[in-house]
Formats: C-alpha cells, sequence, structure tokens
C-alpha cells in the first residue's frame, strides 16, 4: 500500500470508521469496502496524466481534507421536489448521505418492488444484495469509485421484480448541508429483473456555502426486455466538488435511457459507463449542462457494443459563462462480433463568455465492419444573425440570448420522453438563465 | 451483411501479391559502426564536414533523447526497438562525389529508373518545360538532385539538406529545430542527433516555384534506420509545392525510420507538402516492415499564409504520424488531407495537430480511414484555439471504412475551445461497401475488383483531388492496388 499525503487522512479515517459501518459484520461486505480501500490506496487521486482525467484537474479537491459527515444531525423541514406535487408518490430524502425517513415517503408499491435506504438493507436484507453490490461498480482502475466503495454507508436500493410496472418516478433526493466540509459517498443500486419497468430521478443539492465532496457511485442492472429512465439532477453549491460514476448493464431488448442536468457544484464529474450484455439492446445518453463563474464541469461516458445488433444515441449540449470549462469525453466501443451496432454521438457546446473554455473529446473504437457509428462536435458562440432577428423584433438583447441559450439547451432536453420531467428540467435551464 | 466470402478470398490473394518494391540493389555501402552513442554521432557530423554548432545541437538532442521516455500512447504495438542493433549512417559509395548527373552510379540510376523515378534531366523537347525537380535520398545521403540550375534562375535553393548546411549556413541555422525543436518529442529528438539527408528548399520572396519539388527516399541497406530531415522555407509571397514518395526493400526485420518534418510559411506564402508513403508493410503474418515515426509540422509565421498536408499512407508496419499547422499568423490557413490505408497486420495511428493562434484562421481536416485484414487503423487528431484567435474556424471529418470482421478503426479527436467567436465542427462516421453499392456495379458489369477499387476511390476521392496530378494517378493506383479485393 503506497500512502501518500492525500490519501492516508482518508485511509485514517477508513480504519477508524469501518467497523461502524452499517452491515459491518457481513463478512463479504467487510472484504468489498477493505479492497476499495486499498484500491485507492494503490492509485491515489487520479492526476491528469491519466488519460481519463486529462482534462479535469482534482489539485483542488485534494487540497481539502474532507470527513464523514457529523452523526448529529442538520434540522430541515422541508426538501423541495423537482416534481409537481401529484406525481412525487415515491421518494427518499438523504441529508448530508443518510437516509431521513422524517422526510421521506416510500408509498404504495406495488408487490415486487422494493424501495430502501442502503443502510436498512445492509441490516435487514443482506442476502438480496450480496452479489449486486459492488458488482457492476466493480473496484477497478478508478480510485474515486474505489474511494466511496470503501466510505458508502447510505444510498439507494430499488429491486424491480420481474415484469413489475413502477408507474411514478421514483425520486432520490440527496441534500449536502455544507455544515461541516463533509465527504458524502452515497450508494444506489438498482436491479431490474427481466420486464420490469421503472423511472428513477435523482436530485443532488446542495444549502451551504462550504466546500464538500459528493462521490456518488450507481450501480444499475437492466434485465432482458426491461426498461429503465434514469435522471439526475445536480444543483449542488458553488463551492461542492460532486464526482458520480454510474454504471449501467443493458440486458437483451433492454433499454436504459439516463440524461444528467448540470448547473451546480465547482468541479463536477459525471461519469457514465454503459454496457451491453444481450442483442438489441437499446441506450440514450443525454445531457445538458449550463456553467458559470469558475465552474468546472466534465461529461465522461463510455458505451461499450459488446454485443451485437445494439443501438446507441447520446446527445449532450452545454452552455459555458464566464470563466467556466467543461469537459466532454465521449467514448463508444464496438467489440469484435458486435455486428449491425447503431452508435450515435453529438455534442454541442456554446460559449457564451470570451473566457469560458471547452474540452470535447469524442472517440470511436471499432472492431465490426458492419456498423454505422458517428460523433458530432460543434462548438460556437449565438449565431449574429438569430441574435439580430430577435432583436429586430424587439426583444432586448439579454432576452434574446437567454432565449436562444434555452432554445440551444432545450434541443437535448426534449429528448426526455417523460414529459412531467423535461418540463421540470426545461424550467430548471429557465431558473439558470434568469441568474445570468 | 459483413464482407462475403468472396471478398475476404479476395483480400487473402491481394495480401500474397508481392510487393512492387520490395528488391534490394547490390550497392556497395559506407556504413558507420552498429549502435548509437556520441561517437556515432561524431561520425555522422564529420562525414558531412559539419560547422560546430550543428554537431553541438545534435549532441545537446542526443544527451536530451538519453532521458527520455518511448511514447506509448498511440494505438500501436510492436517489440521493443533495440537502438543499438542498428546502423545509423549508409552511404551508397561513391568515387568522389559526383559533379553533375552523368556521373551518378549507374546502379543507382537503374535503381530509381525502376521505381519509376526519373533522376535524369531528359532531352528536353523545345518549348517543353520541366514540370518536376527531383532529389533522391539513398539510405543516409541524397545521391542526385534535378534540374537545380533550372531553379536557380529563379533563386530558388532546392538541394540536400547536408548541401544546404554548407552552402546556406545562415539559412539553415535560423530555422533548422525552430518549428520542431530538438527536445520536441522521443523520435524527433532521436532524429535531430542523428540525421543524415534529407531535402532543404528556400523559396525567395514573391517567387512561384516553377515546377514540383519532389524528393524520393529510398531504405536499401539492411539493419539501417533512416533520419532525413526535410525543411522548407517559403519567404513572403511565395509558392512551392513539394511531393514526397517512399520505398523499401522487403525483408523480414523491422526497419526504423524516424524523420522530420519543418515547414515555414511567411507573409502570403503556401506551402503544398503531398506524400505517398509506401514504405514495406511487412508480409501477412506481420514479419518485417518499416517503422514509421515522423514529426510533420508546419509553422503559418506569417499573415494570409498556408499550409497544405496531403498524405497517402499506404505503407510501413506501424505507422507513427501527425502532419501539424501551427497557425500563427492572422488569417492563416492550415489543411490536411488524408487517406490511410492498413491492410494485414499494419497499425496506423496518424491524424493532424491545428494549433489556431491568430485570428481568423482556418483550418480544415479530411481523413480517409480504411482497414482490412487484421489491421488497426487510428485518427488522432487536435484542434485548438487559443483566446486570441478570434473567428478561427475549423472544420473535421473523419470517415472509416472496415473490410472484415477481424480489423479495426478508432477515431480519437481532441477538441479545445478557448475562444467563443471560435467556430469547430467535427464529424465522423464508420462504415463498410454496402453491398447494395457492389451488387449496382457489378450488375453494370465491372469485376468485384473494380467495383472495390472504384468505390473505395469515390470514397477517398476528395483527399486525391488534393495531390499533384503526376501524384494523383500514381496514388490511384496504389490505392487500386492497395484495395484490390482488400475491401468488400
Amino acid at each position: 500500500m503506497t500512502v501518500t499525503a492525500t490519501t492516508s487522512p482518508y485511509l485514517d479515517q477508513f480504519r477508524q470508521l469501518a467497523p461502524t459501518l452499517p452491515g459491518g459484520r457481513l463478512p463479504w461486505l467487510g472484504a468489498l469496502r477493505c479492497a476499495g480501500a486499498e484500491r485507492f490506496a494503490a492509485l491515489g487521486f487520479p492526476g491528469t496524466r491519466q488519460e481519463a482525467w486529462k482534462y479535469t484537474n482534482l489539485r483542488a479537491l485534494e487540497k481539502v481534507v474532507f470527513a464523514p459527515p457529523p452523526a448529529a444531525a442538520v434540522s430541515i423541514d422541508r426538501v423541495s421536489s423537482v416534481l409537481p406535487e401529484d406525481l412525487v408518490r415515491h421518494r427518499l430524502v438523504f441529508v448530508d448521505g443518510r437516509f431521513r425517513a422524517a422526510l421521506s415517503a416510500v408509498g404504495d408499491l406495488p408487490a415486487g418492488v422494493a424501495i430502501t435506504s442502503l443502510a436498512a438493507a445492509l441490516e435487514a436484507t443482506p442476502d438480496l444484495l450480496e452479489g449486486h453490490l459492488g458488482r457492476l461498480g466493480a473496484v477497478d482502475g478508478h480510485a474515486l469509485l474505489a474511494l466511496n466503495t470503501a466510505f458508502a454507508e447510505d444510498g439507494a436500493v430499488l429491486l424491480l421484480s420481474r415484469g413489475v410496472d413502477l408507474e411514478a418516478p421514483v425520486e432520490l433526493v440527496f441534500v449536502t448541508t455544507g455544515v461541516t466540509t463533509a465527504m458524502t459517498s452515497p450508494r444506489l443500486l438498482v436491479v431490474a429483473e427481466p420486464d420490469s419497468r421503472a423511472t428513477v430521478i435523482e436530485h443532488h443539492v446542495g444549502l451551504g456555502e462550504t466546500a464538500s465532496f459528493s462521490n456518488v457511485v450507481a450501480e444499475i442492472e437492466v434485465g432482458a426486455g426491461a426498461r429503465l429512465e434514469h435522471y439526475k439532477v445536480q444543483r449542488e453549491s458553488p463551492a461542492a466538488f460532486h464526482i458520480a460514476v454510474a454504471t449501467a448493464r443493458i440486458g437483451r431488448d433492454a433499454c436504459y435511457d439516463n440524461f444528467v442536468l448540470t448547473q451546480g457544484a465547482q468541479l463536477s464529474r459525471s461519469e457514465i459507463r454503459a454496457v451491453f450484455a444481450g442483442t438489441g439492446g437499446d441506450c440514450r445518453l443525454s445531457g445538458a449542462y449550463m456553467v458559470r463563474g469558475h465552474q468546472h464541469c466534465d461529461t465522461t461516458t463510455l458505451i461499450d457494443h459488446a454485443e451485437p445488433q445494439c443501438s446507441s444515441r447520446e446527445v449532450y449540449k452545454g452552455a459555458l459563462d464566464d470563466h467556466s470549462r467543461a469537459v466532454f469525453q465521449g467514448k463508444i466501443v464496438v467489440r469484435p462480433g458486435a455486428q449491425r451496432t447503431d452508435g450515435h454521438q453529438l455534442n454541442r457546446a456554446l460559449l457564451l463568455s470570451e473566457h469560458a473554455e471547452i474540452d470535447s473529446k469524442p472517440e470511436l473504437e471499432i472492431y465490426a465492419d458492419d456498423v454505422k457509428c458517428s460523433h458530432g462536435c460543434t462548438v460556437g458562440e449565438l449565431e449574429d444573425t438569430a441574435l439580430f432577428y430577435l432583436r429586430s423584433r424587439g426583444i432586448d438583447r439579454v432576452g434574446a440570448r437567454a432565449l436562444l441559450t434555452a432554445a440551444f439547451l432545450n434541443e437535448a432536453i426534449d429528448e426526455i420522453p417523460v414529459e412531467a420531467v423535461r418540463t421540470a428540467f426545461q424550467d430548471l435551464t429557465a431558473d439558470w438563465l434568469q441568474g445570468s | 451483411m459483413a464482407a462475403t466470402i468472396d471478398t475476404v478470398e479476395k483480400v487473402r490473394e491481394v495480401t500474397e501479391q508481392k510487393y512492387k518494391y520490395g528488391f534490394v540493389t547490390d550497392i556497395e555501402a559506407d556504413t558507420a559502426p552498429k549502435g548509437l552513442d556520441e561517437s556515432t554521432i561524431r561520425f555522422i557530423s564529420a562525414k558531412k564536414d559539419e560547422p560546430a554548432w550543428l554537431l553541438e545541437w545534435r549532441l545537446k538532442a542526443y544527451r536530451h533523447w538519453l532521458t527520455m521516455e518511448e511514447p506509448e500512447w498511440a494505438k500501436v504495438a510492436y517489440p521493443a526497438i533495440d537502438f543499438q542493433d542498428s546502423y545509423y549512417y549508409s552511404a551508397p559509395k561513391l568515387k568522389a562525389g559526383p559533379k553533375n548527373l552523368n556521373e551518378v552510379d549507374p546502379e543507382l540510376l537503374r535503381t530509381y529508373e525502376k521505381l519509376g523515378i526519373p533522376i535524369k534531366e531528359q532531352e528536353l523537347l523545345a518549348g517543353v518545360e520541366p514540370t518536376m525537380a527531383v532529389d533522391a535520398v539513398f539510405d543516409s545521403v541524397s545521391v542526385a538532385t534535378t534540374f537545380k540550375a533550372k531553379l536557380e534562375e529563379k533563386g530558388v535553393i532546392f538541394c540536400p539538406i547536408s548541401e544546404a548546411v554548407q552552402k546556406h549556413p545562415d539559412l539553415v541555422r535560423q530555422y533548422l529545430g525552430s518549428v520542431v525543436p530538438y527536445s520536441d518529442n522521443f523520435y524527433a529528438t532521436l532524429n535531430s542527433a542523428v540525421f543524415t539527408d534529407g531535402s532543404f528548399v528556400y523559396v525567395p520572396k514573391g517567387v512561384r516555384c516553377p515546377m514540383e519539388l519532389s524528393t524520393y527516399f529510398r531504405i536499401n541497406a539492411s539493419k539501417t534506420g533512416q533520419f532525413e530531415r526535410t525543411l522548407i522555407i517559403a519567404d513572403a509571397g511565395s509558392y512551392v509545392s513539394y511531393l514526397e514518395g517512399c520505398t523499401a526493400p522487403q525483408r523480414d526485420e523491422n526497419q526504423l525510420h524516424a524523420a522530420v518534418v519543418e515547414l515555414v510559411t511567411h507573409d502570403d506564402a503556401q506551402i503544398k507538402y503531398s506524400t505517398v508513403q509506401n514504405w514495406y508493410p511487412g508480409d501477412e503474418e506481420g514479419r518485417g516492415g518499416i517503422f514509421n515515426f515522423v514529426t510533420k509540422r508546419g509553422a503559418c509565421r506569417g499573415a494570409n499564409s498556408k499550409i497544405s498536408w496531403t498524405q497517402v499512407e499506404t505503407g510501413s508496419a506501424i505507422t507513427w504520424k501527425y502532419p501539424s499547422c501551427i497557425l500563427q499568423g492572422d488569417n492563416s490557413v492550415g489543411e490536411f488531407y488524408s487517406v490511410a490505408i492498413a491492410n494485414n497486420c499494419q497499425q496506423a495511428d496518424t491524424g493532424t495537430k491545428m494549433i489556431h493562434i491568430g485570428r481568423n484562421t482556418r483550418s480544415t481536416i479530411v481523413s480517409k480511414g480504411i482497414s482490412a485484414g487484421r489491421a488497426q487503423n487510428t485518427y488522432r487528431g487536435l484542434v485548438k484555439v487559443l483566446p486570441k484567435a478570434e473567428n478561427a474556424r475549423n472544420h473535421t471529418q473523419c470517415d472509416s471504412l472496415l473490410i472484415g470482421d477481424r480489423c479495426g478503426a478508432h477515431t480519437v479527436p481532441y477538441i479545445e475551445s478557448r475562444n467563443r467567436s471560435a467556430r469547430v465542427e467535427h464529424e465522423a462516421t464508420t462504415a463498410k461497401i454496402s453491398e447494395d453499392q457492389l451488387f449496382y456495379c457489378r450488375q453494370r458489369g465491372l469485376s468485384q475488383e473494380d467495383a472495390v477499387s472504384l468505390i473505395v476511390n469515390g470514397f477517398c476521392k476528395e483527399v486525391l483531388k488534393e495531390l499533384p496530378m503526376e501524384f494523383a494517378v500514381e496514388a490511384q493506383k496504389l490505392v487500386g492496388i492497395s484495395l484490390e479485393g482488400s475491401v468488400g
């Protein structure tokens, strides 16, 4: 184990904390956590010399020593939802990484659906989690995933039995209070058995001004013929660091749809890895990011066409104002034998300020010949002619820019099939533009 | 439908065809002792009777090289290169050094004739102007340069770089290493230490070079690396079109080729640089072939200047090559047109870098990659827009064609924009030759081979049309040969 100045505080914390973590007496879980800690120690924080982190420098994150949030709960009366009230039927709220039953409402669930907090599940039904936890999000070369594996104490578990259709979305709200320089390690586990269907909305919101670090890992198993819509809103505080790795395994004829709306955090990275485990799968990854100030927003995706006849589609759009910087790295791999693959990717960024910067790296790696793959990437500013048109119609400069920026971003948001979510995300985009 | 059995068969047939340029010229050679240390560099420098500053520069590069590590980021795999198991200097033995073309060893002339390269100044018919001047580089030395006198009339300098060091030391000293510094990268640094020959071109102010300039590189000697260095300077308002071609004998060993090309354009000047790279690619099992690690870079120093790279890459076991443009001058233009064909076990990792520094700079990238057999073909490119590059424009188009299910085609573009008024567009597609296209051609009476050649030439047309006419014909044939059945 190589211990460096930046990793050692976390390893010390881990040694103290490990026995007290939920499910600490489970041997398999203990082994998993230790493996995570060891891997993190071996890898250390990723540096920009690593290709995957070329454009995202974590030095600012490394400088702060974060600690797990104190046990004393911060009192919160109410947590707002991104959804209209009548749709908020299944809701789990986490404050500083820990489940708050008082703010949550699991609601009426059809037979075959389980929605619980990870900590509760580890105490009550650990057998259901063994074999799933740490399988898709295996501790490999990803230091922060390993760090989460070591520290994850709570999070959400959604289990869907074969054929069950959960109509209303499941809303998972993660509130970072920012009272202390806390590191939270939420872990999400979704196991959708064949032919089941559900919608999950992850909502990360920050309240305080203190630096905080959310290190989120999601493991998503989409069984054959199942359909999962996974949406995420990231509105952490301007001092926050937010790193998330979601791994989805898409079964035969299954469909996985992911959309990430990024507005918050001083430094954020949303990493999505989707792998096809059967033929006929369909994967859609999209997102809209809008940043300003000195925000840094990284979107990294990997779609692994390991099986033939699968299709994937990616649309990411971003608006960058002030001194903000965005990174997009999207990779599509088509494995040998994955014939009749259809893979398309589009990344477009709008630079609203002369100091903004975008780094984009779309990547294709193809080992099969009967495939249709493409990627497109554009970077530019608002079109003068479009601005002129609106101004000639009597709309002022600020209004015209906001209108065009909204139209630009909505092109990605329009991809969302669930109407309530689509509307909510459009509203959030409008709010962001108002703030400019 | 993937490639049909028929076409797969064809690929096999073609791969068994002999590489046309695989012969060896039996000629006595003067070589440096095997291996590389400071004495090798002193040997090369002494052979060329170089001034002290150049030897110092070489040694500085060599000492720096010792501290460097071989780059591993490219998507190519090859056995470790033993840099001590190679000769760094090999020159055909010449009696005194030919004073004119008539004194060149007839064996050498025959070699170039066999390669189809005219290095005789043929008797010209009255009123017919020569269209191309050739510099022929054989292993480590330039053996002949044609039409030098004709070019001198216009003030154009076209000669081996070793000659330029003697005759035009100020120009060489001013520009050598000014675009690719000696410490640039592992292979460029190695080249700076041991470069042997290459071409030097200087086009004076306001001169439009009256003919195409061409260098023909030939590796002949066994276990010898070729390290040529080309330096082209286009002074204000001038224009030059330069072509290079390369071949090597068929051998089971791998030979190293690490070249550096530097281009400089001043105000309103333009350089058009075309390459048809046909080094020996190795056999169908991947034995032998040239390791081609090349650093090519052009600096558009002046306003309104332009550098255009066109390359047809069909040879080499490993290609590692990124012809780049540094667009410093306002309104300068960079272009990169590339066809890269990889068959059998070839691995190509090639692309470009466009660095936008000046205002209103524009760049265009068109890359066509074709993979067949078990080859891996990667486009790797960088488009970088710096904060001052107001209104910079880039358009990139990368298309890949795959033939057979054992090859790979990869695209790795990097786009970095730090100016909001810049507009950067990148598009990449991957496809195969459709059965519909093939069927259409076949039912019009074309053979499978001709149909494939037609379709692939169509796929590459955007690039091939950028080549000067003489080369375009050769390149089209080359694409045809490389693809006879190898695409389907």
